[in-house]
């Protein structure tokens, strides 16, 4: 039989048999679909990936006020749209850890204050010329400089000093930080010749595919770099993207067959979209979540009891039940999670009424609580909203929940009243997700904690080059958060695509959905 | 033809005050929305720097009428600006939108008038009778369920289930007329259901209060087919009614159908004025206000002159 299955497998791998037919035959001989579909994938990536043909992608995000500037990127069309033109530095591996893009190599001085990127040999951009250490720093430059509007500025600012070396690119920490080279994987951060500084919109670098057509908010049409330095990278001939905004528009989109991957497939549906034999759901678990956030110096929310008494009043398994329905995990009130590399489990909070009340009685507080919320907070928020009302109320604590508009909610609501529903993507490592959000003096504090051990111990990992001090470090840092900190943490939320059969050498990866966002990149049309 | 001319002209001139008092309003009204350009662009990833060398990049620090008054003046001389948010010539990005946006309410325009009018007549000559009740039921019926689900409903079984149309109604240059039309199927077949029951029924109503008329009671005597009464003598004097009401319609389908735009992915106006507004692009929102205004006014202008000219008391006026 294993002969039989192997010999299958070959033909389906060389699309001599159809997937159904495939299936068909594996039932026959007694595999179960669950394993018939492993294999076949497993066969399909053996057999190599296949050169030539169109990948459509429908994807969400991107709006007609979209510009090809890398810097102004901030939504997912923009991302996948950098990955197909352009290259960082160095890119997270699908499997985790580091691969290097147009940096070869690179090193850490000892305290992890000076780092040293070797730039790659040959890499030409795809006006021609050849990428230099110069174009790097010009990169970075635009990006970190005074008068930048870059979305990157953020991690660029623990820079003091950077150069280039012949082929080398140099920076210079004003303090140590051994996370760096995880830093520069921002998608922000691709090469452009001269840093972009002539043009920045001119959408030339170094990426697989060189952008053809671009209509901001409707489609993008890129063509393949003949000239590309990567043969894994880049396997279609074409690849065209379509905006699709609207979520049942672009899982019609799937189905009828006029795309061949889509992003965001609604978790309200997703149970029903996988049951299409042509389509395969892919649901991953990242480091992105949603929160309710309270500030800490803002009464009631100052005192910690009722930030402890809010904290035993939800009911994460419901709201993942509910509101995620089951495509997601739940959350410890601490924004790491295991999909960050040196995250350590704790104690996981439980709904406990009896518990909040005990915290709410000993704060002294017992007037209402009011919530802010909308429906772009995260999808879903009023209804998350409702069911942590729910839970208070049968620990006797009243919370009011008011409906703001999406439109104005980032401007106006987050970041500034005291108590709303907000989410976060999440980022590569501990340090920047800490360093983004809960150190006493970073921009996005949207929980106004201040605690000074925290900062002590962020800082202080930063410098940390042994890996178990550092994990331990983290993992105080985190019970901090958890016992202290103003974030409400209920729920992780998975990514969820969706994929044609026709696509080829899909894997699994850490990182954004669609494969961190290079599916167009990475996987192949079988015939 | 002289009082045409004149009148023409007044009309005209209203048209043009109107425009200006418009772009007064839209503007006010995107200074009155929380936020701005810059916040807007950069979203939750804002830097109080980023944040401040936007905004000095793009001259929001400018007292707000300073920047209408250079706005207008831009207007006054033929340029429309460029986007705030992703710096492209309004004139150019707004031109192809707009196209977009015409070729969709042609085709559905080309379709419902002729069929709305047709079933209208159809109603009339069998009134009260199976014919007239099936058509209002399904004409009425159409209009009364929201257009995103129509076009869910025809999504699902037409393009998902069946595969006649694409469920995506997505346009480029490279397609040829035939491929364009195929594309927009579904969306046109949408419009077409939503403006339908709207203009057959003031068909229906109007060439029914004309059929109370002596002289059609005179044609009847005379023995012409009702079909023939309901033509040559009903219709031309009842069109003043049914004209205004088509022109409402069609400037609905110019103005009104972003709903329809979002479902089937369309490349048309309402998208691209509604990106903007939540970016607060306050040239881009000022632009596509001013065409939307200039197709509404120009189209009951429209809809006014025929109602006199198709009337001999009002083009000869005693």
């Amino acid at each position: 039989m294993k002969d039989q299955i192997d010999y299958l497998k070959l033909r389906a791998a060389l699309g001599h048999i159809s997937r159904r037919e495939f299936m068909g035959r594996m039932g026959a001989l007694g595999v179960s679909a669950a394993l018939a579909n492993t294999l076949l994938a497993d066969a399909v990536r053996a057999a190599g990936p296949q050169k030539g043909g169109t990948i459509k992608v429908g994807i969400d995000g991107g709006s007609s006020s979209d510009t090809l500037d890398p810097a102004l990127v901030t939504n997912s069309t923009g991302t996948m749209l950098l990955r197909l033109w352009g290259e960082p530095l160095i890119e997270l591996a699908l499997s985790g850890g580091l691969e290097g893009r147009i940096a070869e190599s690179w090193e850490g001085s000892a305290d992890a204050s000076v780092w040293t990127f070797k730039i790659r040999q040959g890499v030409t951009f795809s006006n021609g010329k050849t990428v230099t250490a110069e174009d790097v720093l010009a990169t970075m430059e635009r990006h970190s400089g005074e008068d930048t509007k870059s979305g990157a500025l953020g991690i660029m600012r623990g820079i003091k000093a950077m150069r280039a070396e012949g082929d080398m690119f140099v920076v210079e920490l004003s303090e140590p930080n051994a996370d760096l080279p995880y830093l520069l994987t921002d998608y922000h951060l691709v090469i452009q010749p001269n840093g972009g500084k002539d043009d920045p919109n001119a959408a030339i670098g170094t990426g697989p595919y060189i952008l053809k057509s671009a209509e901001q908010g409707v489609r993008f049409v890129a063509e393949k770099n003949p000239n590309h330095w990567d043969s894994s990278h880049g396997h279609a001939e074409t690849i065209e993207m379509i905006v699709i905004n609207d979520d049942t528009a672009r899982v019609a989109a799937l189905q009828s067959g006029q795309v061949d991957m889509i992003t965001r497939v609604p978790p309200r549906t997703a149970g029903l979209v996988s049951r299409a034999p042509n389509i395969n759901v892919y649901s991953k678990s990242g480091p992105g979540h949603y929160v309710f956030i309270m500030h800490c110096d803002t009464a009631p929310f100052d005192n910690n009891d009722v930030r402890m008494a809010l904290k035993y009043g939800i009911n994460r398994q419901e709201m993942v039940d509910k509101v995620l329905f089951g495509y997601g995990s739940i959350g410890n009130d601490t924004p790491i999670n295991a999909s960050y590399p040196l995250f350590t489990p704790a104690e996981q909070r439980e709904y406990d009424p009896d518990k909040a009340k005990f915290h709410m009685q000993k704060s002294g507080y017992d007037g209402a609580i009011l919530l802010r919320t909308s429906d772009n907070s995260f999808p879903g928020a009023p209804d998350a909203s409702a069911l942590f009302q729910q839970s208070l109320a049968q620990a006797g604590i009243n919370l009011e929940i008011k409906r703001e508009p999406n439109d104005g909610y980032w401007s106006e609501v987050w970041n500034k009243q005291p108590f709303c529903t907000s989410y976060w993507s999440g980022r590569p490592v501990q340090d920047q997700m800490f360093s983004t959000a809960y150190l006493s003096s970073a921009d996005w504090n949207d929980t106004r904690f201040n605690n000074e051990k925290f900062d002590q111990l962020l800082v202080a990992a930063r410098a940390e080059l042994d890996e178990t001090k550092r994990k331990q470090m983290y993992a105080d840092m985190s019970d901090i958060l958890r016992n202290e900190g103003g974030l409400i943490c209920p729920m992780f939320n998975d990514f969820i695509d969706g994929v044609s059969d026709k696509i080829g050498g899909w894997q699994e990866t850490i990182g954004f959905g669609l494969m961190n966002l290079y599916a167009p990149v990475k996987t192949w049309v079988t015939a | 033809m002289n009082a045409a001319v004149k009148l023409v002209a007044q009309r005209v001139a209203l048209g043009l005050l109107l425009l200006f008092l418009v772009s007064i309003l839209i503007f006010v009204g995107t200074l009155i929305l929380p936020g701005d350009v810059a916040q807007s662009i950069l979203g939750q990833s804002a830097t109080p720097e980023a944040l401040a060398n936007l905004r000095k990049e793009l001259g929001l620090n400018e007292p707000a009428l300073t920047r209408y008054v250079s706005w207008l003046a831009g207007v006054f001389h033929g340029d429309l600006g460029t986007a705030l948010t992703s710096g492209q010539d309004i004139a150019e990005s707004l031109g192809r939108r707009l196209g977009n946006t015409l070729f969709l309410a042609f085709w559905a325009a080309i379709i419902a008038v002729p069929l709305a009018i047709f079933l209208g007549l159809l109603a009339v000559r069998y009134r009260d009778r199976w014919p007239d009740k099936l058509i209002s039921g399904v004409t009425l019926a159409s209009i009364s369920i929201p257009e995103f689900l129509i076009g869910y409903v025809l999504m699902y079984f037409i393009g998902v289930k069946l595969g006649w149309a694409p469920s995506v109604a997505m346009m480029n240059d490279s397609m040829s007329l035939g491929q364009k039309l195929h594309a927009i199927a579904l969306p046109v077949a949408v419009l077409t259901l939503v403006v339908l029951a709207h203009m057959m029924r003031m068909t229906r109503a109007a060439i029914l209060n004309v059929m109370q008329s002596a002289y059609i009671e005179t044609a009847e005597l005379k023995g012409l087919s009702m079909f023939t009464i309901i033509w040559r003598h009903a219709f031309p004097n009842s069109i003043a009614p049914i004209v205004n009401v088509v022109m409402l319609n069609l400037a609905y389908l110019v103005v009104g159908v972003v709903v329809v735009e979002v479902v089937f992915t369309y490349p048309g106006m309402g998208q691209y004025l509604v990106d903007h507004v939540s970016k607060r692009d306050v040239p881009v929102v000022q632009a596509c206000g001013l065409v939307f205004a200039a197709v509404y006014i120009g189209l009951n202008m429209v809809a006014d002159i025929v109602s006199i000219l198709s009337n001999p008391r009002l083009r000869h006026p005693k």
